[in-house]
């Protein structure tokens, strides 16, 4: 395939997915509403230095939003018959999954963003190196939309099992990747379970660029979340293949 | 004449179900070609490796003489496609669903904006362009969904089942649309099992029957090829005993409402047989005609009746 009709083929689709599954007035909504209540029930109340929160919290909007509506993409389509007239457009199967990743990671980074402008303009946070911050918050939007394209990979056409799959995998994340206990300050067997999670070099990439209290060395979250996008993708890629005559 | 579809060897397997066993055949272009079965036969599933959709277990298929298999994308912008449980998007409109298409098929701005009134004023759905297709009729988005595959003026069209379920108007409809389009030169790959249907419309079939493929030839070729299933319709007005009619020319009797199909293998004498039983009993023949073997006929002989 030339590199022209490859392009064209994932934008087509990022632009497809964009405009029937992530312009909805409630996904929007829910986008913006899911790191307002995740802040009020984390943060308010509670005496947290912000330079060590924030990081933490931006990493969990971008890993959430990135990560919800990737999984039931292909679901959807299974179950409404589109699925076999995308194929049967002049796209394969790697084609259309990353016009997926990419919508996922728009949405996922547009969403962020905002959380990220607003607070930097209400709360006094300290921003150390913006590069970085662009940096991870791309690097975190694909793994994280790639990771949501893995969870659709399974063959069902219904998306309530995917939404228990994706739940399954993705809240118990949020407890083991330094978000809430600091890598440093955490029990050496949780410690090792951290490593193994994608979203524990989110944060630690995040806090390189808001208040530098970060864990590893600067650009290894970057380099380990780039590893991890392309492990995800290669597996989705193999199961989308095996799975795809059952699904159409 | 050149080649506009072409398996060769073709094989696929699933699990422990042979679904297409070793299909060659050869669709020249610009001809209309029905590929007929029995539902299970393997149509979708050969239509599905034609179109590169799933990959063969052996054998090559090639449209307009490009590889579908190894160049899938080259193959598919050559070709429309109609799968026959294949969606277009409900939340979008018909000129969205359009354009996204032509969009696929790397078609300009300049270019889809010409295309796209020209497809929904074909489809008689000029006034329905911006309407989403959730408000449309099972015809309509079909008539929509034929759209998507020939925006880009496809040289070879396949389309899987594609009256399958619709109203005598929509069907009406698309098979005009397939037939102008037949018209203008394009290769037509049918499959169905309305054998009706392929039997006006393709100038050629093939019918596969468990993976194989049975026979391939033009419809009237294969009517011949059971010349002893001749038929004579009739309709009779009186009582009588269908056991009254038999005699060792008639093979068997079909009662069909107010109609009787009689299979024989003389005609003649048949025909002279009943005007002499209705004459004997003054009962008035109401019609009387006889017909040539069907490709029904010839499709059930080559498939087995199920019964």
């Amino acid at each position: 395939m030339i590199y022209e009709e490859f392009l064209r083929g994932v934008w087509i689709t990022a632009e497809k997915n964009i405009k029937i599954y992530y312009k909805k007035p409630p996904v929007i909504i829910f986008g913006l509403l899911f790191p307002l209540l995740m802040f009020l029930a984390f943060y308010m109340g509670r005496e947290l230095d912000l330079a060590l929160f924030f990081p933490g919290f931006l990493a969990m909007s971008l890993f959430f939003t990135s990560s919800s509506v990737g999984p039931l993409v292909t679901p959807w389509e299974r179950q409404a018959g589109t699925y076999e007239r995308l194929l049967s457009y002049p796209v394969n199967i790697k084609v259309v999954l990353i016009g997926d990743i990419i919508a996922g990671a728009i949405f996922g980074i547009s969403i962020s963003s905002v959380v990220l402008i607003a607070c930097w303009l209400l709360l006094p946070i300290q921003i150390v190196s913006i590069p970085m911050l662009v940096l991870s918050m791309i690097s975190g939007g694909i793994a994280f939309s790639t990771l949501g394209v893995l969870l659709a990979s399974p063959a069902t056409k219904a998306p309530s099992n995917i939404m228990m799959l994706s739940s399954l995998i993705r809240f118990p994340l949020v407890f083991i990747s330094g978000i809430f206990i600091l890598i440093g300050d955490m029990a050496e067997a949780m410690r090792y379970l951290a490593y193994i999670s994608p979203l524990t070099y989110l944060v630690d990439s995040f806090h390189v660029g808001i208040g530098g209290n970060n864990y590893f060395s600067t650009g290894i979250g970057l380099v380990v979340l780039f590893l991890f996008t392309a492990v995800f993708f290669f597996i989705a890629v193999q199961i989308h293949k095996r799975n795809m005559i059952k699904g159409l | 004449m050149a080649t506009a579809v072409e398996a060769e060897g073709l094989s696929k397997r699933f699990a422990e179900v042979v679904a297409v066993d070793e299909v060659s055949f050869q669709v020249p272009r610009g001809q209309f070609f029905g590929f007929l079965g029995p539902n299970g036969a393997g149509k979708t599933t050969t239509i599905r490796m034609l179109t590169g959709l799933i990959t063969p277990d052996s054998g090559r298929t090639f449209i307009e003489g490009v590889d579908s298999q190894k160049d899938p994308i080259h193959a598919k912008m050559k070709m429309g496609v109609i799968p026959e449980f294949g969606n277009i998007y409900v939340d979008l409109t018909a000129e969205e669903n359009l354009h996204l298409a032509g969009k696929f098929y790397g078609m300009s701005k300049k270019e889809r904006e010409k295309r796209v009134p020209e497809i929904l004023k074909m489809m008689n759905l000029e006034r329905r362009g911006n309407h989403p297709l959730r408000t449309f009729s099972k015809g309509m988005k079909q008539r929509i969904n034929i759209g998507c595959a020939i925006i880009h003026d496809p040289p070879v069209l396949f389309l899987d089942e594609p009256t399958s379920g619709l109203d005598v108007q929509s069907k009406r409809l698309v098979v005009r649309l397939i037939q102008k389009m037949k018209e203008r030169g394009t290769t037509i790959f049918l499959t169905t099992h309305n054998i009706q249907e392929a039997n006006e419309l393709c100038e050629r079939v093939g019918i596969i029957n468990q993976g194989k493929l049975v026979a391939i030839d033009k419809p009237e070729k294969l009517r011949n090829t059971f010349d002893k299933t001749q038929s004579i319709e009739t309709s009779i007005e009186g009582e009588f005993d269908l056991e009254m009619l038999e005699n060792h020319h008639i093979n068997k009797i079909q009662r069909s409402g107010d109609k009787l199909k009689i299979f024989t293998d003389d005609v003649d004498a048949t025909v002279k047989n009943l005007i002499r039983f209705a004459d004997d009993r003054s009962f008035n023949i109401i019609s009387l005609r006889t017909c040539g073997p069907s490709l029904e006929e010839a499709f059930v002989r080559l498939t087995g009746d199920v019964e």
